[in-house]
Order: C-alpha cells, then sequence, then structure tokens
C-alpha cells in the first residue's frame, strides 16, 4: 500500500480535544479500510502566515499514513465537508519516516520561550529587514553574490 | 578556473573579481533535506518579498531547485509561509 502524508488545519475557534476527536474520526476512515497510521503529530495552534476563511490561526495536525487510495480519497472527502477543516493537503511519500518532524523539534527548542518563537514570527513583520541582513549564512551569501551575476548580465 | 580547490565553499581564497565557484546547499553530506515543513529552512531561500531567490543566486542546483520550488509553495499552500511579505 502506498504511504501519504496528510496535514490539515482546523478552525481556531474549536479546542485541541475537538480537533483531536476531528483527526480521531479520520484515522477510523483510514483504519476502518485497511490502513494503518505511522505517525500522527498535533502541531498546535499555530498562526497562520495569512487569513483563511477569516481565520489568524489554526489547529495543525499531520498524519501519515499508509493505507489504500480509496480509502483516502473517503478521506479527503470528508475533510473537504466538514467545516472545521479549514485546508488539508495530502501528498504521497516514499517511505514512512523516523522519528518526529521538523515541526515537533523546532516545538521543543521553541518551548523555553513560547514567548520565543512568537518574537521571532513578529520580527518578520515588522523589522524585517535588519533582522534579515545580521541573520542566517545562505542569505548574507546571496547578498554579496547578487552583485556578480548582475554585472555579468550587464556586459552580456 | 583553478576552481577545484575552492570548491570546498565560502571563506578560503576570496580575491576581489574571482568569482569563487559556489556547491549547491543541498548537496553532498550532511546537507539539509528538503522538506515542506522545515519553514525556518525554506525561509533562507525566499526574498524579504517572501519570493523564491532564484537559483542563479543561492547555486541550488537545477534538481534541488525544483524540489525547494515546490516545498516552497506546499508550504504556503498550508499558511506556514506567506505568499507574499510586504
Amino acid at each position: 500500500m502506498p504511504y501519504y502524508e496528510n496535514v490539515f488545519i482546523a478552525r481556531q475557534d474549536i479546542t485541541s480535544a475537538q480537533v483531536d476527536a476531528l483527526a480521531d474520526a479520520f484515522s477510523e476512515v483510514i483504519t476502518g479500510a485497511g490502513g494503518q497510521i505511522h505517525r500522527r503529530e498535533y502541531w498546535g495552534l499555530k498562526s497562520l502566515q495569512y487569513r483563511i476563511k477569516k481565520n489568524r490561526k489554526g489547529h495543525y495536525v499531520l498524519m501519515n499514513i499508509e493505507a489504500p487510495s480509496e480509502a483516502m480519497q473517503e478521506m479527503e472527502r470528508l475533510m473537504r465537508l466538514n467545516e472545521d477543516v479549514l485546508r488539508h493537503l495530502t501528498i504521497r511519500t516514499e517511505e514512512i519516516p523516523e522519528g518526529p518532524s521538523v515541526m515537533m523539534q523546532g516545538r521543543d527548542r521553541g518551548e523555553r520561550g513560547d514567548r520565543g518563537d512568537r518574537g521571532d514570527r513578529g520580527g518578520r513583520d515588522g523589522d524585517d529587514r535588519p533582522r534579515r541582513e545580521s541573520a542566517p549564512v545562505a542569505p548574507v551569501e546571496a547578498v554579496k553574490a547578487v552583485d556578480t551575476p548582475a554585472e555579468d548580465g550587464d556586459k552580456a | 578556473m583553478s576552481a577545484e580547490d575552492t570548491t570546498e565553499r565560502p571563506g578560503a581564497g576570496r580575491r576581489p573579481f574571482f568569482r569563487r565557484r559556489k556547491t549547491c546547499p543541498f548537496t553532498g553530506p550532511n546537507a539539509p533535506v528538503i522538506d515542506y515543513k522545515d519553514v525556518k529552512m525554506l525561509l533562507r531561500f525566499t526574498s524579504e518579498r517572501g519570493k523564491i531567490v532564484p537559483s542563479r543566486i543561492t547555486a541550488v542546483s537545477n534538481k534541488k531547485q525544483r524540489e525547494l520550488a515546490r516545498a516552497i509553495k506546499r508550504a504556503r499552500f498550508l499558511a506556514l509561509m506567506p505568499y507574499i511579505l510586504s
């Protein structure tokens, strides 16, 4: 059976217990059809980068699934019908991932400062520029590199 | 270009007007895996406006750039990343 990875976003107004119930319901569809849930993660109430149906936040749930395609189709159909689900994405994966996803690792690091995480995000909307320039490795290099290709472009 | 020794990556012999040969950040051992969930990593390859940075600037290989673009678009769809930052 193929492997799938599904992420869905639930409305911000429902409780995390309700989200869990929702995920349970979807899992049941899968297991009922002979599939299997290999990994399930609740990423928590995350702020969306843009508004979806007037929501600024959403509960994210990730599921790694091994199931026949019919089961997936049925689950997606139910997700589309369910008004609590803002959005969902299913992709096919080659294998079952090991360990928690990047999201959970990031969460652990950010846990000490739930604040720290938020601060990061705030910085992006607000004073983006200074932070970016002094930040990670790639952009700095990128900025330097911009000059050279541009010159090349002029000559060409 | 006596590129072979400078392929190692930054720093080394950087002289003016000698563009060092850059290597793809996703190739080689302990290279990061391209994953749409890894927003922090993906943000390094987007501009301040939230656009995907062309590979000629980031030196990402063609194949990886396609993979990267796909990952960024997935992250955008899930509102993990903005379509536009203004």
